[in-house]
């Protein structure tokens, strides 16, 4: 069994809000990355969406980085040492926050660049040189919506370093937030009801992983004996709602095709709600694994 | 790099008279928190960014009544970084403000530090603390200051019982075995030393002669002495896996059967491919 005499690092609403919108802009890249390669004309509305809102949240998220830091105005330390007699560029591969912060720097220029080309000011990205860009841009998507996690694990705090699943479960919830959030601004275009239709169900993929993740979760931390401390005074009523919040996109799984036709009638309000919950999810778990480990 | 030195705290013959903290705090000028009165002598708690040394007081009191020979022994352990040969903090530091000094001591450049605070997050032992005053975290330099000037750690020259003492590392480790082997014919068969050898962390610079297993102090034992790093490949691989799985599933999802979508969709063929 695992024990710990750790002290808490004070990781607080910053970082809960880095990680959350961090999941949102890096599952909007990729999601958006995939409705270009693998959808139809009728999607690149919506992928150009994903881009659209992949940058800006990327924007937030170094803000949120910036002022959870005790001293701010050293955030270039993370990728300068200044060291005396020792200066020049830092990066520990090791170390997950300073290789996540290389990636979201590197990331943040992508993204930037699809925000752009979005816009249409670059003109479209097309050919191999577009695919190569979104493919590597995707790499990094994946890697800001995941690492998050690794940073959790790679520690001796209780729950965050007595499971492996930190990272793939950040991930899998962050592509489903993000297919969600975008199935909703889909339902704001009468004509994208496939669009829509592809999205939720991708989410209900998302949910399914999500869920096994969890599982997997919990079972880890049972095997050290955190399992407990994780679900402790009100942090079993957040996971209740965590389940809760995956019922809605698992269901959705159960739709055939025809639903698209009923979502462009019945237009946003459905999916607003969905997304909102799936949304709400995505969060509290974050809330969840962040704060009982430090309660 | 000169010859390693470090502090051997023999936790049998501390008194619990907290000299050692008070010349720490004089030296290293730290103001300290506000005293607590807790349901023990203990009044400062741990350790953290004021209390660089904290004499732990555990009573291991017995339910019931005492008599001869069921009396429990009141430890108490002058607790302290622990300046690991392998350290947790100076792993995940991202910005590499936790260095190595030329006495194998651990050290916070308080200049580099950005106050990420994953330090904290990853030492096993509680030693290290946030400043908000500074922005920066905080813990025991082994009077870093002192040392360059040939002068032993203010705690070590203090505590009047020499429960502390301070030299180099390999005479102070002969003179833990010496002390171990003197309790152990005198019938104290938990006696043991924690971090004299390299099996917790790979050898502490400050290390312990302890009356009970570590756990009753607070230490992690050797199971449990383990790097944040140990944790990094699995975690990589399972967000690897992960990605992976996600990815074939969007591809399921999004992929057109071999249709155009406008055709079921009423999507429009001309629809902005931008």
């Amino acid at each position: 069994m695992a024990e710990h005499f750790v002290q808490s690092p004070q990781w607080g609403w910053y970082i809960l809000g880095y990680f959350f919108l961090a999941g949102l802009t890096g599952g909007s890249y990729t999601l958006a990355t995939m409705l270009r390669w693998w959808g139809g004309a009728g999607d690149q509305r919506i992928a150009r969406l994903g881009f659209l809102v992949a940058f800006p949240l990327v924007v937030v998220c170094g803000i949120f980085l910036t002022v959870d830091l005790g001293q701010p105005l050293r955030f270039w330390h993370m990728m300068i040492n200044t060291t005396p007699g020792d200066t020049g560029l830092s990066f520990k591969y090791w170390s997950p926050i300073s290789l996540g912060s290389w990636a979201l720097l590197v990331y943040s220029g992508f993204s930037f660049i699809s925000f752009l080309e979005a816009l249409g000011m670059l003109g479209p990205f097309s050919g191999a040189f577009g695919r190569l860009f979104n493919f590597i841009g995707s790499i990094l998507a994946l890697f800001i919506a995941s690492y998050t996690g690794v940073v959790l694990s790679v520690s001796n705090q209780p729950v965050w370093s007595d499971t492996w699943a930190l990272g793939g479960l950040f991930l899998a919830s962050a592509l489903s937030g993000s297919a969600a959030l975008l199935a909703w601004f889909a339902s704001s275009r009468p004509d994208a009801g496939s669009t829509q239709w592809r999205l939720l169900r991708a989410d209900g993929y998302f949910a399914l992983l999500e869920l096994v993740l969890i599982v997997v979760f919990f079972g880890t931390l049972a095997a050290a004996g955190t399992l407990s401390h994780a679900l402790a005074g009100p942090w079993v009523f957040i996971w209740i709602l965590v389940f809760a919040s995956l019922v809605a996109p698992l269901m959705g799984l159960g739709h055939d095709r025809r639903l698209s036709a009923t979502l462009s009638a019945r237009g946003g309000a459905l999916t607003a709600s969905t997304a909102l919950i799936v949304l709400a999810g995505v969060f509290l778990m974050r809330l969840a694994i962040i704060f009982s480990a430090q309660s | 790099m000169a010859e390693p030195l470090g502090l051997f705290t023999d936790t049998s013959i501390c008194i619990g008279c907290k000299a050692c903290e008070v010349a720490c705090k004089e030296w290293n000028q730290l103001p300290g928190n506000t005293p607590e009165f807790r349901d023990s002598f203990d009044n400062t708690g741990q350790l953290d960014a004021q209390n660089w040394r904290h004499v732990k007081f555990i009573e291991r009191m017995p339910d019931e009544p005492v008599a001869v020979g069921n009396g429990h022994a009141w430890l108490m352990m002058s607790d302290i970084c622990k300046h690991c040969t392998h350290a947790s903090c100076l792993e995940v530091c991202p910005t590499q403000a936790i260095i190595k000094t030329e006495f194998n001591t651990v050290f916070i450049q308080q200049e580099v530090c950005n106050g990420c605070r994953d330090c904290i997050a990853a030492c096993p032992y509680g030693a290290i603390g946030f400043n908000a005053d500074t922005g920066t975290v905080h813990k025991c330099t082994m009077c870093y200051d002192r040392l360059q000037n040939n002068l032993e750690p203010a705690c070590a020259k203090a505590c009047p019982t020499q429960s502390i003492q301070f030299g180099k590392l390999a005479d102070l480790q002969k003179k833990a075995d010496a002390r171990l082997a003197t309790l152990q014919a005198q019938g104290n068969s938990e006696a043991q030393l924690y971090g004299r050898d390299d099996k917790v962390y790979g050898g502490l610079g400050a290390f312990f002669l302890l009356m009970q297993k570590p756990e009753v102090y607070g230490l992690p034992n050797k199971q449990n002495a383990v790097l944040p790093s140990r944790n990094n490949s699995k975690s990589y691989f399972g967000a690897l896996v992960t990605a992976v799985i996600a990815v074939f599933a969007g591809m399921v999802a999004f992929r057109r059967d071999g249709t155009s979508g406008a055709v079921h969709d009423g999507d429009s063929a001309s629809a902005d491919n931008g």
